[in-house]
């Protein structure tokens, strides 16, 4: 079981949803958030004073997974999150330690695998 | 000619409505602006916002150079001289048949050309580099605007033929809705429509640019007819009545389609209402003008519920809210304008068919001119220059790409550049 981050553009938000979604991973969240990753800085000018943003905006999606699912997770974050230049994002998979789903009380393997309809 | 006719006395009264109207018409620009802005995505508020801008700046511009004298100087059938070019014999005696100072007609009727010049953005935004819009806006009010201009106000052949347009269904509404057309179908559709869900970013600001609108438009219809007489105190008070009307149909649409009454549809019906009215708001009956707004806003719902179904990212619906509203007023002054209003002409109502016919003339040639004119034009400027921005810049947003600014700037992670403090001046730019 493990929690797998991905710090992605913000306009390739939907193709990742949609790679997500192809996968068969469900149980999303995302956030918007503010960060730097090596891209250069853009110039800003507002009247007379310029700036240089440092931070941009991404989106943080956070995925809990059994193990089976984390490959397929990580591969939709790649190819929905890439367009090949700088800033594209990172992807991080950390261990999870427990997991319960709160409706029905359900942990671990349980409470991350989709209810089948 | 106009040099020879009699002086004819200023009137105080009708000076100062068109001091007051003139305003009213260049407020609608920015309010324009806004009621755009708040119907696309927020990382492409300021460009579209600047799109009605710069319609201020280089409409203004072109036709203090030429833009009048094509439009309102004597000519033949199809276009003005150059007569008034850069306000040549532009003074403060009145022209022929009015009350107010030349300059003041012209300063009013510039109005109508950068308003007419800012619809437009609404086809193309989100996707149209910002500098070819400029070169686009230049020209289109010279070779579109202009002539329609002459046509339907000046001495052209709709108005000497006598169609009647009150306060622009010809030069502002058709044109502007069918040139948008044009301009969407050669600039082409956003990269993401028809795949994402593309939604307006604030609906607060759509519903105040149109409340601003409804109010500039009392200047733009009340002021159209030159002065303070019965056929402005009509057109004044119908601005009133047919958008009311449009509105109340919306909502009885609105609620049939979808069960609940929406804000942005609310927003849009106040323009629907506000352009029916345009060109029929001296003409007819303030009964009529209610009718107007009931039937009238059927048509324009129908093709603004369709439109997204199809591949034209005609994406503000131009088309539908000023094209088709404007070309729905023309012809309902054929059927309803009435001489005991107006005190000009019957419509086929009352008996006088020539009128209808009249007005099918102006319905079926402004909309034919304004979208071929558009089209070539668009083509050639497109020849010259890209009419839009690359796939990355367009996902990265217009604001950042095309002006350097953000709309909602957080300021966290901004770095001060000050060249004094020993900054290098050549800060590296993110490459998009």
């Amino acid at each position: 079981m493990k929690l797998v981050i991905g710090i992605v553009r913000p306009e390739k938000a939907n193709d990742v949803l949609e790679a997500l979604y192809r996968a068969d991973v469900r149980g999303v969240s995302m956030s918007r958030v503010q960060g730097h990753g090596g891209e250069l800085e853009r110039v800003e000018t507002y009247r007379g004073t310029t700036v240089k943003m440092g931070l941009s905006e991404k989106v943080r999606f956070e995925i809990a997974v059994s193990d089976d699912f984390v490959d397929p997770t990580v591969g939709a974050l790649q190819t929905g999150g890439q367009t090949g230049d700088v800033g594209d994002g990172k992807i991080f998979v950390v261990p999870l330690e427990q997991a319960v789903r709160i409706r029905t009380g359900e942990t671990d393997k349980g409470a991350v695998t989709p209810v089948e309809k | 000619m106009t040099t020879l006719a009699q002086e004819v006395a200023i009137d105080t009264g009708d000076t100062a409505w068109m001091f007051v109207a003139t305003a009213l018409v260049l407020l609608m620009t920015p309010a324009l602006g806004l009621f755009y802005a708040g119907l696309v995505r927020s990382k492409n508020t300021l460009n579209t916002f600047m799109m009605c801008i710069a319609a201020i700046a280089v409409a203004l511009v072109t036709w203090a150079a030429v833009g009048y004298s094509l439009a309102f100087s004597e000519g033949g059938d199809l276009i003005g001289s150059l007569d008034y070019a850069f306000l040549n014999d532009v003074g403060f005696a009145p022209r022929e048949g009015q009350t107010i100072p030349h300059l003041l007609f012209f300063a009013f009727q510039a109005t109508f050309c950068i308003i007419t010049t800012a619809l437009i953005a609404g086809a193309v935004v989100e996707r149209m580099r910002f500098s070819a819009f400029l070169v686009f806006a230049t020209l289109w009010s010279i070779v579109v605007y202009s002539v329609l201009a002459y046509w339907g106000f000046g001495s052209g052949w709709l108005i000497s033929g006598g169609t009647l347009d009150f306060a622009g269904g010809i030069a502002v509404e058709m044109a502007s809705g069918f040139s948008a057309l044009a301009a969407a179908l050669v600039v082409g559709a956003r990269k993401d429509y028809g795949r994402q869900a593309l939604l307006p970013h604030n609906a607060v600001y759509v519903l105040v640019g149109a409340g601003l609108l409804w109010f500039g438009w009392f200047g733009f219809n009340g002021g159209s007819g030159f002065n303070t007489g019965q056929n402005s105190t009509l057109a004044f008070t119908n601005t009133l009545l047919t958008p009311a009307c449009a509105l109340i149909t919306w909502f009885a649409l609105d609620l049939i389609r979808g069960r609940t009454v929406t804000a942005i549809g609310a927003a849009t019906a106040i323009i629907v209402g506000c352009v029916l009215i345009t060109p029929a708001g001296g003409f007819i009956a303030p009964g009529w003008a209610m009718a107007l707004g009931f039937a009238g806003a059927l048509p324009c719902y129908a093709l603004i519920a369709y439109r997204p179904r199809t591949r034209v990212d005609e994406t503000l619906d131009v088309l539908a809210a000023h094209g088709l509203a404007g070309f729905t007023g023309i012809l309902f002054i054929g059927f309803f304008a009435s001489e005991a209003w107006n005190g000009i002409s019957d419509g086929a109502f009352y008996g006088n068919f020539d009128q209808l016919v009249d007005q099918v003339l102006a319905a079926v040639a402004v909309p034919a001119y304004a979208f071929i004119a558009t089209f070539i034009l668009l083509k050639v400027i497109g020849a010259i220059m890209p009419l839009r921005v690359t796939e990355q810049e367009e996902a990265i947003g217009m604001d950042v790409t095309q002006h350097g600014e953000e709309a909602y700037v957080t300021g966290e992670g901004a770095i001060l550049v000050t060249t004094e403090a020993g900054v290098d001046e050549k800060v590296p730019v993110a490459q998009p």
